[in-house]
This record gives structure tokens, sequence and C-alpha cells, in this order.
């Protein structure tokens, strides 16, 4: 493979991989938040074990949403060289940014959170949690503002042969910038939610310290029903900015190939040939498509011929259809664990309400696949917005070929590609068996803690004879 | 102009960097050498607990404000000294995920595995920014677009190999000191030793470093700001930390160590500008703080947020440190 290659599957892995830790941390960082609040204002133990329990799990699964992040930090300079030097100046701002107003934040507080459970007054604990959450959400839209240049450039000049920054206030006030940030956030939200409400229904099933796992449930499952919908609706906001910004990108996932008529029907499933440019099987919703573009009946959606011609045009000859199959089906896996998403909410909040949780345990064993589906979602629209933007890095201005390094040979990108993913893989099999045995411990068991306390009995008696 | 106030800024992160994770790299290194037990083991790794992950701020942000500031020098070292930097991002994820993961599982196999891997995680990073400092400072075949066109091997050389073991014994002599400050019995005694012996070792493979640098680089002759005194507190700084150990000063010597790091990375960064990397195949060809730099509206505004947010990042680390000030002991409860 030639080192473009490698170089753009080393950045989707790592940046998949690190996509499943960040979106988990920033919800539970949120529920972990609201329980310790409970705790605070109305004094209840109970209230301190679920937050107890689930920062252990938060804490577990951040360490590994950190250290994978220092790895996308430094990537764009390793492996993508000459896209740094030419956006550098509009992109780098954003991060430096991220690192100088959410990543200290983020960090210090949590710091204090681990360690200042004894150490300082429970309200000041408190708000160091909440300003954990409040800085991994700024983080987010640090970083989806560098994101959202490259989707959507603004607030530049190419001066040089380089894009250069000429207006900050244009990069924070970009419209692709305020679609993106609430649907990824609110993903973020779900992908918490279902995450406590999947482990919680495990101990339910167990019948295992009930009282903190129904609460833990409860609260959990108002939180996935109500972020799963905003999240759809600003996924809708989404799709319809990218009708004006990225046409292309949403003809391809719909598999649209040719211009649709006024009244443009929507795609359920379609066997899709990009060699032939054409889908020879296709099931149709009539109207449809044009309801979730435009939110009418009518108009008509461009399709990837038509588009492709006007992008010749514009940019010169070349191939501007993005791989259709993956935008195609990654759009689909993304709506489709969304709608489920939501279906799950409605039955738990109703099981809920009608006091009936414990007694529907086919639910209950539902929900814990069911923690798979946000994942699934996160993952599938990532893959879906960055493969649907090809052959662009930078829409409009610079080709993904055109921002590798030039001098990483494809060798040296295996390398570090093989390297990174076996590290990343036996560390996701060391955090699963942690998860998972925390999980077997419960709430109730602080178990570290108390035979490091026996322990240490007697390691001082030693260290006093010594 | 504001090439050089990003010049110094990214100075000072470094500077906070080295400084800070320092010691936490120092202490990292010792953890499986000075605790005997699993509890001491503990205690060692706690001294860091509420820090480490800061600290490690400070790099990330030098990187961030790289890209923004200079997106060239960015793009040329990390795309340059590319394998260097794949072993130091392995050890800084593994050291990271140690510190979380060790104290979850009893199982004496899984801690010590963990052990080992926050002490090289902690040695790696300090060997290699003494051997990439070694490497900025004498020069790097760099072409006329501005790539390196070296291998990871050509970064290897007696010369950056003795500034990388400096980093690695200041850090450890640093990070000694630091554990002498927040511990108790035992570990405090046997933190102090390590001090008094490694300090003569660390002056000593210093000052080796510095007369090399005096043969192997061109900047005592020619470019560069002349760093006056500042080598010389730094070499007398770290002379002066022998007295105070043994005068029982233990504070005195860890500001010392530290003035030693904070010195001698100003008197780097004083002796390279206005150069960032050095070409060793044509003087033309180098990097400078003028033809590595973003235009002037990102440094301006770039230079507004840095100066309105740094005074609070530093203020509540400040008061970390502060809410963490007693000494940890195997009586505390030990979060890691």
């Amino acid at each position: 493979m030639e080192a473009v290659e490698l170089a753009r599957l080393q950045f989707g892995i790592t940046t998949i991989y690190h996509f499943l830790f960040v979106p988990l941390s920033i919800g539970l960082a949120y529920l972990i938040a609201f329980m310790q609040t409970m705790y605070v204002i109305r004094d209840d133990e109970k209230y301190k074990r679920m937050t107890k329990f689930w920062g252990k799990i938060f804490l577990l699964n951040f360490a590994v949403g950190v250290v994978t992040g220092i790895m996308q930090e430094f990537q764009f300079g390793m492996n993508w060289a000459d896209f740094s030097r030419y956006v550098g100046a509009v992109f780098g701002g954003p991060l430096a940014v991220e690192a100088l107003v959410s990543f200290f934040m983020e960090s210090t507080f949590l710091g204090i959170w681990i360690f200042g459970w004894d150490k300082l007054p429970k309200k000041i604990h408190l708000a160091c949690i909440w300003l954990v959450a409040v800085a991994a959400t700024l983080s987010a839209l640090w970083i989806l503002s560098a994101n959202a240049f490259m989707q959507e450039p603004v607030g530049f000049e190419i001066v040089n042969g380089r894009a250069e920054m000429n207006d900050f206030f244009a990069l924070l006030g970009n419209k692709q910038l305020w679609v993106e940030f609430p649907h990824v956030i609110f993903g973020a939200l779900a992908t918490g939610a279902f995450f406590v409400a999947g482990i919680s229904a495990y101990k339910l099933l167990r019948k295992q310290q009930i009282e903190v796992f129904r609460t833990s449930f409860t609260i959990a499952i108002v939180v996935a029903l109500v972020s799963s919908l905003l999240t759809a609706f600003a996924g809708h906001d989404q799709a319809q900015h990218l009708m004006t910004s990225q046409p292309m990108k949403m003809a391809a996932s719909e598999g649209v190939w040719n211009t649709t008529e006024e009244h443009a029907p929507w795609t359920v499933i379609a066997s899709i040939s990009p060699e032939k440019q054409e889908n020879p099987f296709q099931i149709e919703i009539p109207y449809l498509l044009s309801v979730l573009s435009y939110n009418k009946l009518s108009g008509s959606v461009p399709g990837m011929l038509e588009l492709q011609a006007q992008y010749e045009a514009e940019y010169g000859p070349g191939d501007y259809i993005p791989p259709v199959r993956t935008t195609f089906w990654s759009f689909r896996a993304m709506v489709g664990a969304g709608m489920l998403m939501i279906l799950l909410g409605m039955l738990g909040t109703y099981k809920v309400l009608r006091n009936r949780l414990e007694n529907s345990p086919r639910y209950l064993r539902w929900m814990l696949p069911a923690m798979a589906l946000p994942f699934i979602a996160n993952t599938a629209g990532w893959i879906m917005t960055e493969v649907g933007r090809q052959p662009w890095v930078v829409f409009g201005l610079q080709r993904t070929e055109q921002g590798v390094s030039p001098l990483v040979s494809s060798g040296m990108v295996a390398t570090t590609l093989i390297g990174f993913t076996i590290v990343y893989g036996l560390i996701a099999a060391a955090f699963i068996y942690l998860v998972v045995h925390t999980v077997r411990q419960g709430a109730d068991v602080d178990a570290p803690h108390h035979k490091a306390k026996s322990g240490q009995a007697q390691d001082s008696g030693t260290a006093a004879v010594l | 102009m504001l090439e050089t106030v990003w010049f110094i800024l990214i100075a000072v992160l470094f500077i906070g960097f080295f400084f800070l994770e320092g010691f936490d790299f120092g202490v990292g290194m010792l953890t499986p050498f000075l605790g005997k037990t699993d509890t001491e083991r503990r205690v060692v790794i706690n001294t860091i607990g509420p820090f480490w992950d800061g600290n490690e701020v400070w790099l990330i942000t030098a990187g961030g404000a790289m890209f923004a500031a200079f997106p060239n020098w960015y793009a040329t070292l990390f795309s340059g000294f590319y394998m260097a930097l794949f072993l130091m991002l392995l050890a800084l994820i593994g050291r990271g995920v140690a510190f979380e993961f060790r104290s979850k599982l009893e199982s004496p196999r899984w801690r010590t595995t963990w052990d080992w891997i926050i002490c090289i995680g902690s040695l790696l990073p300090a060997l290699l920014w003494g051997v990439a400092l070694a490497n900025l400072m004498r020069g790097v075949p760099i072409d006329a677009s501005m790539n390196y066109v070296g291998s990871f091997w050509d970064l290897l050389s007696p010369y950056s190999i003795a500034a990388g073991l400096s980093m690695v014994l200041l850090f450890l002599l640093h990070g000694a000191l630091f554990l002498s400050l927040k511990t108790e019995g035992v570990l405090r005694d046997r933190a102090r030793r390590v001090a008094q012996r490694i300090g003569a070792w660390t002056s000593a493979v210093l000052l080796l470093f510095v007369v090399l640098s005096y043969f192997e680089t061109e900047m005592f002759s020619s470019q560069g700001i002349n760093p006056g005194l500042v080598p010389v507190l730094a070499g007398m700084a770290l002379l002066s930390v022998h007295f105070f150990i043994k005068a029982g000063r233990d504070g005195w010597a860890f500001i010392m160590t530290g003035a030693t790091i904070v010195l001698s990375t100003i008197t780097v960064f004083l002796l390279m500008f206005p150069n960032v990397m050095i070409s060793s195949l044509n003087p033309d060809w180098s990097l400078t703080v003028y033809n590595a730099a973003s235009n002037t509206y990102t440094l301006k505004v770039m230079t507004i947020v840095a100066a309105t947010v740094l005074p609070f990042v530093l203020a509540y680390q400040a008061w970390t440190y502060w809410v963490f000030r007693k000494r940890v002991t195997a009586q505390d409860h030990l979060d890691y």
C-alpha cells in the first residue's frame, strides 16, 4: 500500500478508537456530576455509592481517552506534514486553544476530583466534576471547530500558497460547527446514558444492589431518551445544512446518482454499483427525501453525476465522488442505531413510569447489547462524515493525497500503524477486563482500598522494623 | 515581533513541561526500585497521582502551540523525528493507563507489569527528549523544502545519547527529591539516599554534555543570543543540590534541580534563537521563527487567548499543589 493509504488507515483506526472513549467520558461526566449533585443536595449515601461506582468506570475510560488523545494531537505533524503546513495557521489555532482552555482544566480538576474526596469541602469537590464535564464539552467544541473547517473552510484567505486565518470569529461561528457540535454532544450524552442503563439492567437482572441500580437506570433512561431524540433532531439539521455546504456527501449518503425529480423519493436500501454509476436495485419511499432535505413535499436533490460535472468545471479534472457504498451504508447504520435507541429509550421510560422495570426481564436483557448502539452510531456517523468528504481533506482546498508527509515512507507508516494497533488492542483488552471486574464487584465494594488498608498495617509494621 | 513572543511562549511551555513532568517522570522511573512492597509502590505513585496528568498537558499545549504559531516547525519536527516520536507516544500511552489500571486488580503479576510500564514509560520520553534537544542544537539534515531527509538512526550519536542520559539523570534527581518532600520514614530515607548517590553522576554527565556541545554544535560561535551567566547559574544550582541534601534542606535541593532544568532549557532556547530547526546541509535551509511562523493575525489571536488563559491555568494548578501539599503515607486512602 502507498504511504497515503496507510496514513489514512492509521488516522481512521486511531481516531475511531479514540472516539469510542471520548463520548463515553463526556456522557458519564455529566451523569456522575448529576448523581453527585443529588448526593450533596439530599445527603443520601445511595447517591454517593452511585457516584463512586460510575466514577470508577469513568476514570478507567477517561484514562484511555486521554492517552489516545495525545496521539491525535501529534499525528497531524507525523503523517500529515503538508496538510499541517498548508492549514496550520488556521487549523492549529483551535487545537492550541483546546489544550490551553480545556485540557488543562479537564485534567487538573479531574486529578483534584479523584484524590480530593476527603480533602475538600463537599461543594468544592462537586464543582470539580462539573468543571471536568464543562471542560470536556469545550474540548469537543474546539476540536469540532477544527473539523468544521475541514468540512466547510471559513475565516481564512490563501496567501503565499497556504491558508491563513483572517477571522477567528468566523471560524467559531461556522454554520457547520453549530450543526455538528449539538449532534456530537447529544450523541455523547446518549452514549453515557445507554452505558449506565445497560450495566444497571445487568445488575437488576442479577438482583444485586437494586436500590443503587434502579435509580441509576431511571436517571440514565430519561437522559437516553431525551438525548437520542435531540441527537436525531440535530442530525436532521446537519443533513439539511449539508444540502448547501457539501451536496456531494449528501448525494453519496443517499445513493442519488442523477438529480431527482421535483418530489424526491428516499432510498431505504439499495445495491450500489459505483462502476456503472447506478443502483441496480433499490427500495424507495416517495417524497421522503424532499421532506428530509427541505421539510416540504417538493424539492429536487442534486445527484452525484451532475455534481461531478459541476466540480470538474470548478476544480479541474478529477474524481470528486466519494466511496459511495461506505458513505451510503454508514449513514444507514447510524440512523438505524439511532432509531433503535429512541425506541428503547421510550420503552424504558414507559416501564419506569409504570414501575414495571424489574418485571421486564426481556427488556432488561435487550438493554445489554443496546449499549453497543451509540458506539455504532458514533463510529458510523464519523465514517460517513470523513469518507463522504473525500477526495478532499479540506473541502475545496486540499486533496487528501496532497496533505501527507512527503518523506515519511510507507514502511514507517506501516510500522507505527502496526505498533499502535497492537498497543491499542492490548489496552482495550485490559480495559474491558477491568470494567467487567468493576461491574461484578458492584457498588458496595470498595475492594482495592479495603485490601490495601489491611495490607498497609503489615507494611508499615515492617517499615518500622527496617 | 509576535514570532519572538511565541518563541518565548513555547519555551515557557517546554520549561513548564520539563520542570513539572520532570519530577513525575523521575518518580515513575523510581517506582519499582524505591517501593519494596506493593503498598510502598502505591505510596510512591500516589505522590504524583493528582498531578501527572495536568503536568503532561504542558507538552500537549506546547505541541498545539507549535502547530498554531509555527506550522512548519511542527510539521518538520514531528514528521522528521518520526520514529522517536512514535516511541515517545507509546511510552506516554502505556504510562498513562498504567497509573489508572495498576491497582484495580489484586494480582501481583498484573501490578508488577504495570509498574514496569510506568518505569519504562517514564524513562523513554526523558531519554528521547534529551536526544531530540541535542539534535535541535546540533542541526539535522533538512532540505530546501523544509523536510527532514535523515533516518531515525541519524538522530542517535554519542552526543545525543549523552544529552538523553543527562535528561534522565536530571529527572531522576528531581523525582527523588520530590519524593523526599512527599513521603515519610523509610521511603523518604531511600529517596534521599538515591538523590545523594546520583547527584554527582548527574553533574558529571551534564558537564560531559556541555563539553561535547562545544565541539558538536556551532552554537557557541555563530548564531543565537549569548546566554551570559544563565548556563553558569544552571551549573551552580546543580552543584548546590548535594550540599542542600547533606544539610537536610530537601526543599531547597528540589528547588535547585528545578532551577537547573529551567535555566538549562532557557540556555538551549537562547542559543537556538532565531532558529527553530537548524539544517546541517545548508544554513539557508534552516527553519527560523520567521519562515516557520503563522501569519500575524493568527499569532495576535493566539496571544490574546494565551495571555487571558495562562494566568488561570497557573493559578488552579498551583492550587492543586496546595490542596495536596501533605506527605503521602501508607495510612492514607490510596486512590492509585
